[in-house]
Order: structure tokens, then C-alpha cells, then sequence
């Protein structure tokens, strides 16, 4: 976890001229931590639903913070997903840093100490730390967008950062909460384990609850919450909207399993009902304005407000194949996203405009970019054999035992969403070459080097999704079981004894 | 007729205190005597030796204990050595911004635009008087913390205000801001000094007693009319809080942070809210721990407008001065809630508050010292456009700083913004809590601003330039800077060092 940090260190201290040598030093370390996490996840026990790869230092004594570290399953997966996409991210935008505020050195390292964060703000186990990370980490992404983003990059900057500080520090009111409470209950601490046991009013409980929930409800960007999403993801370069979306959003996801259901369990099922709603608005609306849109970068962005509906809504149905489900849709979203908007950038960046009207016929001049961008596209509408399909059928099974009609309702933004990918699919991709549109040129080697293995994992997924979902499954269940659920019998007609089940 | 009886003092433990006060009368006598030519390099040594060494003193007494070192009437124990502390730390680093002579005026009684002004500029002459000023003021503080009864306390007030009231009108450029400046805080010092005598005069009525004891045993026995207490209470916070600046007391602290020089608003603005956050905790700590029940219901109220206030109004602000005048009127209001708590962590969290933004506020004004074009220091925020671009180090600086304010993790501010609220929680303040974490979200955005404004905005060609500091200036922006962040990714040796010390005996 520290290795990118490292190497971020390494490269402040390399002067201003050596771009190419701060690049390379940069694809090395994030290769390597990949490595190194691949190979940590091998020796992860998946039935164990205990905290793995324990680490605790102290930290803060007086207010009983530790610099605690462990994961679970679902931590290891969106770690895997983090540590994977960065070297992606630097070598598919070899040349992003170019042409923005600051030296491309600067950027590198911000990117570094930002993948320090992402790998953090997963692992950690104490609740101050994982605070800690959750905001700090805004700071490195508000200057990525800031300094080399384009258009209004400093006003989308701007929004992104509020809108996240708001959040933020509401959740911080929550925490102050907890730990005064831990204080009275026994010993301050911020162990989340032990902030699970703690006895709450629940009104208190209610509260507190809704604190984490809209720090993370802005972040995941759910609807009525999102709108910073469109117009960083618009701004921001390509390589940090990958690491918006891809990565970043979804600490807010994972926040609803790791923290809301565990510290609140009895707060999250008096508001799930709202949350089912709002996450099925998110579903349609993202959809619905996805079709509207007339720009490639803000077309992805809003088709993540409705995937990230679709996350919240597994884990909200609180079911096992439900959260299995929002887990791996964590994972997949991360990649299709990755290809959609890496590819979407290099279109833009060929062509000096991300409008889809500017574009035609794509095909026939550039068919390696265009296929890579269909094939994206089809990961995204989850056509069976790629790997969004598993995760969005797991989710809607999961959540129709419990929630038919928000199942129904959202499995129509899967119509939705073929409409709103194969439009632009239709209108770039194919129909006779407009006009400016000649001379591009294909993918060269490095873009393909960085595009292969997005889409191999997205096909490889799609068939043998097995071996994260022995990872995620165990965890999963593990989560359900200890916010007091049990998977409701998948027999028709037995809405008496599922309703049951649910009040126990 | 009553004899007299000599006054034994403990000489040992009122050192620190001493030291200070002996070398401010030593700066005085050389400012008469030294010529023009040696004066400034000597009174700085003098000025900077005498605070070391009054903090070497106040560290061999760091485990004393006294309510007896000067006949009662002040108190040596833990918090007084923090805050005593706290206060000769942030002036050494303030001595070294004041040190930078240009920011001064050459002759203060010379009226502005007059051709006996012109001479003394051209004479080349240095203003020294600062020192001996700066040193009269850091006793003042440094009694203000310790006082315990209310008559010292106002000797306190008056001697660390009448200095401040003068530096505030030396500045070198602008003069007429400047001295409008002096002459409004004077007045409303003034007034302020004489809501605290009032309040002084009914506590007296109440108990028949000086001394914060004395007031504590009245108010646990019960005994005394109670309206008394409560003016009482009333008007001796008002003279209390007008030198915190909280709302609404607070209408000097923009145009005084503004007209006076630079360095000055940066010891102020740091040291002084430290004495007299000190003097404030002590009161409440101590003599109306048991009257809570009629104080905390108006320090509340104070609170809550002061952080919403302060908040609102930065945003609004064209010039850097005033806007971190009126973040250090939220910052106040934060710290007030560390007062309401009322508890152990609270009094911790504040010292540890106080000292942090203290450090950062220095570090802060040390940077506006720096900007600067041919007419002096450009504080208008506009023209500060494009600095990231220019200075990046400085910026950058600058940028930390303004998000330690803003209270993001791995800085102080964080740290301080944490303790500070999870105290007033642990009190049953909730509501508190809430408008302070709303505030600090408001307050964000006016930080934030100023970073776009710095990094994200083309400067303007209006030959805005960052002037290379003094070696004392970089020092204390290096230093502030340092803290800053250490405090905020270690702060548990401060804090472990604060928790062993911060009780208050009475």
C-alpha cells in the first residue's frame, strides 16, 4: 500500500525535464502494486469472512485512533479493481498531463498519492482513518480535474469538491457521534467492530445513519445528489474520469455495505424502502437523460448515475445474490466504464471534440477503435457472455424476492440502455463518414497494449465469473447475516412468510 | 492604621513572566540610549533572547503547581504553562515577520503626506519601538492566562491592549487606514475595557470577593443575589469576547485586521486570541463552572451566530485580510464551543485548537507579507490570480494553510476541528456540533475560492510579483507550514503532552 507513495516521492525528486522518465517510473510502480496485489489476493482466504491481512498501529492514542488495516471480500475486490485500473489509466493517458496547468511530474505524482488513498480508504478498518482517506482523497482528484482537465475544468473542480465536502462533513458529525458514544459506552474507540456492538436510540440510530448514507449517496451519485457527476466526468482528462468513476464512486457504495449496514443495521431497514425508490429513479433518470445526451463524456457519466442505481438497489434489496450481485457490478462498472471512457477520450482527442454528432463512420476509418467501443458499449447494456450481464441479473434476482416491483421498474433501464449505447453506436460507429472524419487514425500500439486487458477481463468475467464470486459470495452473506437478514424463500405466493422473515 | 506587609512573591515560578517584562523595560532603555545605527539589529537580538529564554524558564517549571507564587492572584499550573507557552511561541515566530522593517512606519507621530514624513523617509531611519511594544504586549498575554483574580485580569487586559492599539497604527503604506484602524480599536478597546470593569464591579457586589475563587465558593454556596451574578457574568464576557472578536463584538477585527501592518495582524491575530481564549476558558473553567445553567444558554446562541456569520460573510470578501479577519471570526465561534463543553476535552481541544490555528494564521499573514508591487503588499484578492502559476511554492503554501483552516485531514485544522466538536458533543451540545460542521462546509467554500483563484485562474499583467523574503520571514513561513501538517499527521505527542497538563486548579 505505501509502494505508490513511494514511488510518488521518487518522482518529486526528479527534475522537471525528465517527463518521459517520471512516466515510466509511474507505469513501473502501479504495474508493480498491481503485481503485488494480485498476488496478495491469492492468499486470501475466501471462506473466512473475518478481516484479512490484518495490520493495527496506534495512531492518536488520546482519542483511541489506530492506523488499523484488514479487508474482507468485498474490500479485496474493489482494491483488485483500483490496483488494476492505474496502470491502465497511465499508460492509455501516456499523454494527458501535457498541455495542463502544471508540469507532467506534478501530475504523476498526484496521481500516485491518489492511488495511496484509493488502496486506503478500502482497507482501513478504523473509522477515523477511513474518514481521513474519504476526504483527503478529494484533494488530489480536485487538482487533477483543476489543472488538467479541459473546458470549465476549475468550476466542475469547484462543484465536485463541495458537493463532496458537504457530504463529508456530515458523515464527520456522524463519526463525532459515534465515538462520544463509544465514550460512554465503554472506552472511546474507533474500531468498527467494536462500533457495531454500541446500543443506539433509534432515533439516534436513524440519524446518524442518514449522515454516512448522503455523504455516500453524494458520492456513489445517486439521484437527487449527483449533479456535480456530469460535469467533472466532462471536464475532468479522460485517465481521472476512469479513477472518478471507476474507483472513487464507488467508496460510496462500498460505504452503504462497510459502514452504513454494518454500523446501522436497524436505521438501514427503516429507510430502505425510500432508498429502493431513489435508487430505481436513478435507474430511469440516468437512463433517460443518457439518451439524450449529445456529448460521449457526459453520455457515460449519466450512464453511471443509472449503473450506480442499480449497485445501490442490490445492496438495499439485502439479499446474498443481491449484494454478490452489487459487488461484482462494482468490479465490472469499473472496467466497461474504464474501456468506454478511455476510448471515448482518444476519439475526442483525435478528433478535438467529444460531440457525438461529430462523428461517422468510425468503422471504416479506425475499426480498431470502433470495435473496442462497441465492445465497451456491449459491456455496459450487459449483454449476455460479457461481464456486466452476471452482475445486473444477480441484482435483479436478488432484489425481485424482495422487491418485485422496483426489480421490474429497473430492469426497463436495461431496455433503456440499449437504446442509449446503441445510439451513439449506430450514429459514431457506422453510416457513411461525415466530413473531418478521413484522416484519423487507428488505435497505435500503446493504446492497444492499455485496451486489451480491459476488455479480456470483461470477457473473461462474463463466462467464469467464479472466482471473484467465491471471494465476494462468503463476505456477502457474512454482511446480510449481521444486519439480521436472511434470504427470503424464492417460492411464489409466499408474501405472509417473507414478510415474516423480514420482521425478524 | 493597618500595617503593611511585604508581598511575597515566588520568584521562580513567575520567571517566565519576569524575563519578559525586564526586557521590555531593557528594550526601552536602548531604544533611548543605542544609536540609530546598531538599534535595530540589537533590540531584535534582545527582543528574540529575552522570549527564548522565558520559554526556557516556563519549561523548567513545566511540573509546578502554585496558587500562591504572587499573593493569589495568579495561578502557575498546567494549562497556564501551555497557554504561556503557546503564547511565546507564537510571538518568537511573530518577531521574525516583525522584523521585516520595511512594513513600518519610520516615524508614527509624523502626520501622513506631510513634508516632516518625507524627511524621515529619506533619512533611511528604522522604527525600532515595536519591540519594546511587542514585549509589553506578550506580558500582558502571558498575565492575561494566569490572573486570578478579576483585578489583575484587567491589569492584563490593559497592558497587552495598549501596546496593540499602537502597533496597529505603524504601518508604512496607507497610513490613514492604518491609524483609522488604531483609533477604532482603541475606542472599542475602550469601551470593551469598561464593560469588563462593570461586570468586575457587580461580581464583587455578588461574592464580596476579587478572586475567581472567591466567585466559585459564591456560586457553589449558593449565597449572593443572583441578578448580580448574572450581570455580572453578562458584562465581563462582553469585555471578554470583544477581544476574541466574536459576533457581535466583532465589528473592529476586519477594518483593524486590515489597516494594521501585516506582522501585527499576524501576532495579533494568533497571540492574542490565545491570551484571551486562555482568560476566557480560565473564568468559565473555574468561577462559573457551577452557574453554567446561566452562562451556557448565551455562549450558545454567541457560538452559533458567530460561526454562521463569520462564515457567510468571508464569502463575500475582495481582500485577503479582511477575509481571514472574518474566518478568524468563525474560528472563534469554533473555538467557543470548545468554552460551552465544559469538560476536560474540551479544555484540551482548545489549547490544542488555539495552538494550531495560531501557527497557521502566522504562516498565513507571513505569506500576504510577501505579495506584493511597487505601492507595498497587494491584498486584493484579484490581483492574487494566477499566483500558482508565478510562486508555486509559495501557493502551494499558501493552499495547505487555507485547507488547514478549512479543516481537511492531515492537517491541523482537523485534527483541532475533531476534538474541539466531539468535546461540545460529549457535552449534550448536539445543535452545536451541527452548525459548526454546517459552518465549516460554508467556510470551505471561501477557502476553496481563493485556491481556484490562485491555481485554476490566468494572472493579470499588472505586475503582481513575490517579493524574496528575509531569511526570518521564510523561516516562520517554513515553520508554520511544517507544523501544520506534522500536527495533523502526528499530533498524538501534542496531544498526550496537553492531556497530561490541562487541568486547571482553583
Amino acid at each position: 500500500m505505501l509502494l505508490p507513495l513511494l514511488g510518488a516521492l521518487f518522482i518529486a525528486t526528479l527534475s522537471k525535464s525528465k517527463e518521459l522518465l517520471a512516466k515510466q517510473i509511474t507505469f513501473a510502480t502501479t504495474l508493480l502494486v498491481a503485481i503485488v496485489g494480485v498476488a496478495m489476493a491469492t492468499q486470501f482466504q475466501r471462506d473466512n469472512v473475518d478481516l484479512q491481512f490484518v495490520e493495527s498501529h496506534s495512531w492518536i492514542p488520546t482519542f483511541g485512533i489506530n492506523f488499523a488495516v484488514g479487508i474482507d471480500g468485498i474490500a479485496l475486490v474493489l482494491i483488485l479493481l483500483s490496483v488494476l485500473l492505474a496502470p491502465v489509466v497511465v499508460l492509455a493517458g501516456w499523454n494527458e498531463a501535457t498541455g495542463g496547468r502544471w508540469s507532467v511530474k506534478t501530475f504523476y505524482i498526484i496521481l500516485l498519492i491518489l492511488e495511496t488513498m484509493m488502496i486506503g480508504v478500502f482497507a482501513a478498518s478504523d473509522v477515523f482513518l477511513f474518514y481521513v482517506f474519504f476526504e483527503a482523497m478529494l484533494i488530489p482528484v480536485y487538482f487533477l480535474i483543476g489543472g488538467y482537465g479541459s473546458g470549465a475544468r476549475a468550476a466542475a473542480a469547484v462543484k465536485f469538491l463541495l458537493y463532496s465536502l458537504f457530504g463529508g462533513l456530515l458523515m464527520l458529525a456522524s463519526i463525532i457521534a459515534l465515538y462520544v458514544l463509544s465514550g460512554e459506552q465503554g472506552g472511546h474507540t474507533f474500531d468498527l467492530g467494536a462500533l457495531s456492538q454500541l446500543h443506539l436510540s433509534s432515533t439516534t440510530e436513524n440519524l446518524l445513519f442518514l449522515g454516512f448514507f448522503i455523504a455516500f449517496a453524494i458520492k456513489a451519485p445517486l439521484w437527487p445528489f449527483h449533479t456535480w457527476l456530469p460535469d467533472a466526468a466532462d471536464s475532468a482528462t479522460p485517465g481521472t474520469s476512469v479513477l472518478l468513476l471507476g474507483v472513487l464512486d464507488k467508496v460510496g457504495t462500498f460505504g452503504m455495505i462497510h459502514y452504513c449496514l454494518a454500523l446501522f443495521p436497524h436505521a438501514s431497514k427503516t429507510f430502505t424502502p425510500v432508498i429502493i425508490v431513489l435508487a430505481v429513479i436513478s435507474v430511469i433518470y440516468g437512463a433517460f437523460l443518457a439518451i439524450g445526451q449529445k456529448d460521449f463524456k457526459r453520455l457515460i457519466a449519466f450512464t453511471s448515475i443509472s449503473h450506480f442505481g442499480f449497485i445501490t438497489l442490490g445492496i438495499f434489496a439485502m439479499t446474498s445474490q443481491g449484494h454478490s450481485g452489487a459487488t461484482l457490478y462494482m468490479f465490472n462498472h469499473g472496467f466497461s466504464t474504464a474501456a468506454l471512457f478511455l476510448i471515448a477520450g482518444w476519439m475526442s482527442a483525435r478528433r478535438g471534440s467529444s460531440k457525438i454528432a461529430d462523428f461517422g463512420g468510425l468503422q471504416r476509418v479506425t475499426p480498431i477503435m470502433a470495435w473496442s467501443f462497441f465492445f465497451a458499449g456491449m459491456s455496459s447494456l450487459a449483454l449476455p457472455g460479457l461481464s456486466s450481464f452476471v452482475s445486473e441479473f444477480l441484482v435483479l434476482v436478488g432484489t425481485y424476492t424482495r422487491y418485485p416491483v422496483a426489480a421490474v421498474i429497473a430492469a426497463f433501464g436495461i431496455v433503456l440502455a440499449a437504446i442509449y449505447i446503441l445510439i451513439p453506436v449506430q450514429r459514431a460507429l457506422h453510416g457513411p463518414s461525415t466530413e473531418g472524419n478521413e484522416t484519423l487514425t487507428d488505435l497505435n500500439l500503446r493504446e492497444k497494449v492499455a485496451i486489451a486487458p480491459v476488455l479480456a477481463i470483461i470477457l473473461a468475467l462474463g463466462f467464469y465469473p467464479s472466482p471473484l464470486l467465491n471471494v465476494i459470495n462468503p463476505a456477502a452473506q457474512h454482511v446480510i447475516t449481521k444486519a439480521g437478514y436472511s434470504d427470503p424463500l424464492p417460492t411464489i405466493g409466499s408474501t405472509s412468510a417473507e414478510k415474516e422473515t423480514i420482521n425478524k | 492604621m493597618t500595617t503593611f506587609t511585604t508581598p511575597s512573591l515566588s520568584y521562580a515560578l513567575l520567571a517566565p513572566i519576569l524575563i519578559v517584562l525586564g526586557g521590555a523595560v531593557l528594550t526601552v532603555i536602548f531604544e533611548a540610549f543605542l544609536s540609530k545605527a546598531i538599534r535595530p539589529l540589537v533590540q531584535l537580538s534582545v527582543t528574540l533572547g529575552t522570549l527564548v529564554l522565558a520559554l526556557g524558564q516556563l519549561w523548567r517549571i513545566r511540573n509546578e503547581s502554585s496558587l500562591t507564587a504572587a499573593m493569589g492572584s495568579v495561578a502557575i499550573d498546567g494549562p497556564a504553562i501551555l497557554l504561556q507557552g503557546a503564547v511565546l511561541i507564537l510571538a518568537i515566530l511573530g518577531v521574525f515577520l516583525i522584523a521585516d522593517e520595511d512594513q513600518f512606519t519610520v516615524q508614527a507621530a509624523a502626520i501622513p503626506g506631510s513634508q516632516e514624513e518625507r524627511e524621515s523617509i529619506q533619512s533611511g531611519e528604522k522604527l525600532t519601538e515595536i519591540y519594546p511594544l511587542t514585549l509589553f504586549a506578550v506580558a500582558g498575554m502571558m498575565l492575561f492566562t494566569i490572573s486570578t483574580d478579576l483585578i489583575t485580569l484587567f491589569v492584563a487586559l490593559e497592558m497587552l491592549s495598549l501596546p496593540l492599539y499602537l502597533m496597529a497604527g505603524l504601518a508604512r503604506r496607507r497610513r490613514l487606514l492604518s491609524q483609522e484602524a488604531a483609533l477604532k480599536y482603541f475606542l472599542l478597546g475602550a469601551f470593551s475595557s469598561a464593560f469588563f470593569l462593570f461586570g468586575a464591579a457587580f461580581l464583587y457586589g455578588y461574592s464580596g470577593s476579587v478572586s475567581l475563587a472567591g466567585i466559585y465558593d459564591s456560586v457553589s454556596g449558593g449565597t449572593g443575589n443572583s441578578v448580580f451574578l448574572l450581570v455580572g457574568i453578562v458584562f465581563l464576557s462582553v469585555g471578554l469576547l470583544f477581544k476574541v472578536g466574536v459576533v457581535p463584538f466583532h465589528a473592529w477585527t476586519p477594518d483593524v485586521y486590515q489597516g494594521a501592518p501585516t506582522p501585527v495582524t499576524a501576532f495579533m491575530a494568533a497571540a492574542t486570541k490565545v491570551a484571551a481564549f486562555g482568560a476566557i476558558l480560565r473564568i468559565f473553567y473555574t468561577a462559573f463552572a457551577n452557574a453554567y445553567w446561566d452562562w451556557r444558554p448565551f455562549l450558545s446562541v454567541i457560538a452559533i451566530v458567530t460561526m454562521i456569520f463569520g462564515s457567510l460573510v468571508a464569502i463575500s470578501q475582495r481582500d485577503v485580510k479582511r477575509m481571514l479577519a472574518y474566518s478568524s471570526i468563525a474560528h472563534a465561534g469554533f473555538l467557543l464551543t470548545g468554552v460551552i463543553a465544559l469538560n476536560k476535552a474540551g479544555l484540551e481541544a482548545s489549547i490544542f485548537y488555539l495552538f494550531a490555528y495560531g501557527i497557521a494564521t502566522l504562516g498565513a499573514f507571513g505569506i500576504v507579507t510577501l505579495v506584493r508591487d511597487s505601492q507595498g503588499e497587494v491584498t486584493d484578492l484579484s490581483r492574487w490570480a494566477g499566483l500558482g502559476k508565478r510562486s508555486p511554492l509559495v501557493a502551494t503554501v499558501f493552499a495547505t494553510l487555507l485547507l488547514a483552516f478549512a479543516g481537511i485531514p492531515l492537517t491541523s485544522g482537523f485534527i483541532g476541528k475533531f476534538s474541539i466538536f466531539s468535546a461540545a458533543y460529549e457535552s449534550g451540545n448536539k445543535s452545536i456540533v451541527v452548525v459548526g460542521v454546517l459552518s465549516s462546509a460554508i467556510a470551505a467554500y471561501f477557502y476553496i475560492r481563493v485556491i481556484v483563484l490562485m491555481f485554476f485562474t490566468d494572472p493579470a499583467e499588472d505586475g503582481t510579483s513575490v517579493t524574496i523574503p528575509s531569511n526570518m520571514t521564510r523561516l516562520t513561513i517554513a515553520l508554520s507550514f511544517v507544523i501544520t501538517i506534522f500536527l495533523g499527521v502526528f499530533p498524538a505527542p501534542l496531544l498526550n503532552f496537553i492531556s497530561s497538563m490541562a487541568i486547571f486548579i482553583r
